[in-house]
């Protein structure tokens, strides 16, 4: 039997949204308060999405503990209570809500080899959410 | 194709332990969890069933019906129960969210008659949910 496996994290970061490729009033034009070269913050939530066969012995898809470890390890700790802008993927790369689901998916894809990633969820406020799943399609 | 989902609540204690583990293995594997004394949940129940909608009663499912299948099914049996102790499935099976979402599938989706079960959402926590959509593997 197969199922998926849903967890919910927090981290809380700030950012600006701004692109080098664009003149000032550009910027400004597209990312509107989003722009403000101070920064702004978010608490974010995050959903991270894993598959596979329950295992007979244990019931579970992968072991929580080791799902919730990576996560802490690879992604709350590198995010959680810090400037976006400030971190290498960034430098090149606009810190948007979308950018930083590709990363974080890309982030467990590369080391989790737990079970199956399916997805990478995150909400950047209440109102705002994106979803990433690479090649895998997103079932509701 | 339209999809329904109904939302349900059940309060429910179990523990992790599998008889064929040592008591070190059982300790290592599940952790807290494996308090024999068990532990609780407010779970929260989602079930989505699709199909075509009725052109007569407008109805995709029949609401009443399915409500009287969950309450008959799932709550009856499982709201205010030790999962370990009172569930049959898990007499033999460890009571996770994984096989928790498979029990409750198993246990509806013979019952419904207009709509097909498309997915068991069941959240043990707010932080913490798993889907079953019937696959095999």
């Amino acid at each position: 039997m197969k199922a998926h496996l849903t967890r919910r994290y927090r981290f809380s970061a700030s950012h600006r949204l701004h692109s080098a490729d664009m003149s000032t009033e550009e910027n400004r034009a597209t990312y509107g308060k989003c722009n403000n070269p101070h920064g702004h913050g978010h608490n974010y939530t995050l959903e991270v999405t894993v598959s596979g066969p329950v295992d007979a012995k244990t019931g579970m898809v992968c072991n929580l503990v080791d799902l919730d470890g990576y996560v802490e390890r690879e992604v709350l700790s590198r995010y959680d209570l810090e400037n976006l802008n400030t971190l290498k993927e960034f430098a090149q790369t606009v810190p948007t809500t979308e950018n930083l689901c590709i990363e974080i998916f890309e982030i467990l894809q590369r080391g989790f080899q737990k079970a199956h990633l399916e997805r990478v969820r995150l909400e950047e406020t209440m109102m705002n959410s994106f979803e990433y799943a690479a090649g895998n399609e997103l079932r509701y | 194709m339209v999809y329904l989902t109904r939302k349900a609540e059940f309060s429910a204690s179990h523990y992790y332990h599998n008889p064929d583990f040592t008591p070190e293995e059982n300790r290592r594997v599940f952790g807290k969890c494996n308090n024999p004394n068990g532990h609780g949940h407010n779970y929260t129940l989602e079930v989505t069933v699709k199909g075509e909608v009725d052109p007569r009663s407008g109805f995709v499912v029949d609401l009443k019906q399915l409500k009287d299948i969950m309450h008959r099914e799932v709550l009856d049996a499982m709201d205010h129960r030790f999962l370990n102790k009172e569930v049959p499935e898990f007499l033999t099976k460890v009571p996770t969210t994984e096989n928790l979402a498979i029990a409750i599938w198993q246990r509806l989706e013979s019952k419904l008659q207009q709509a097909h079960l498309h997915r068991v959402r069941v959240y043990e926590t707010p932080d913490l949910f798993v889907d079953f959509y019937g696959e095999k593997e």
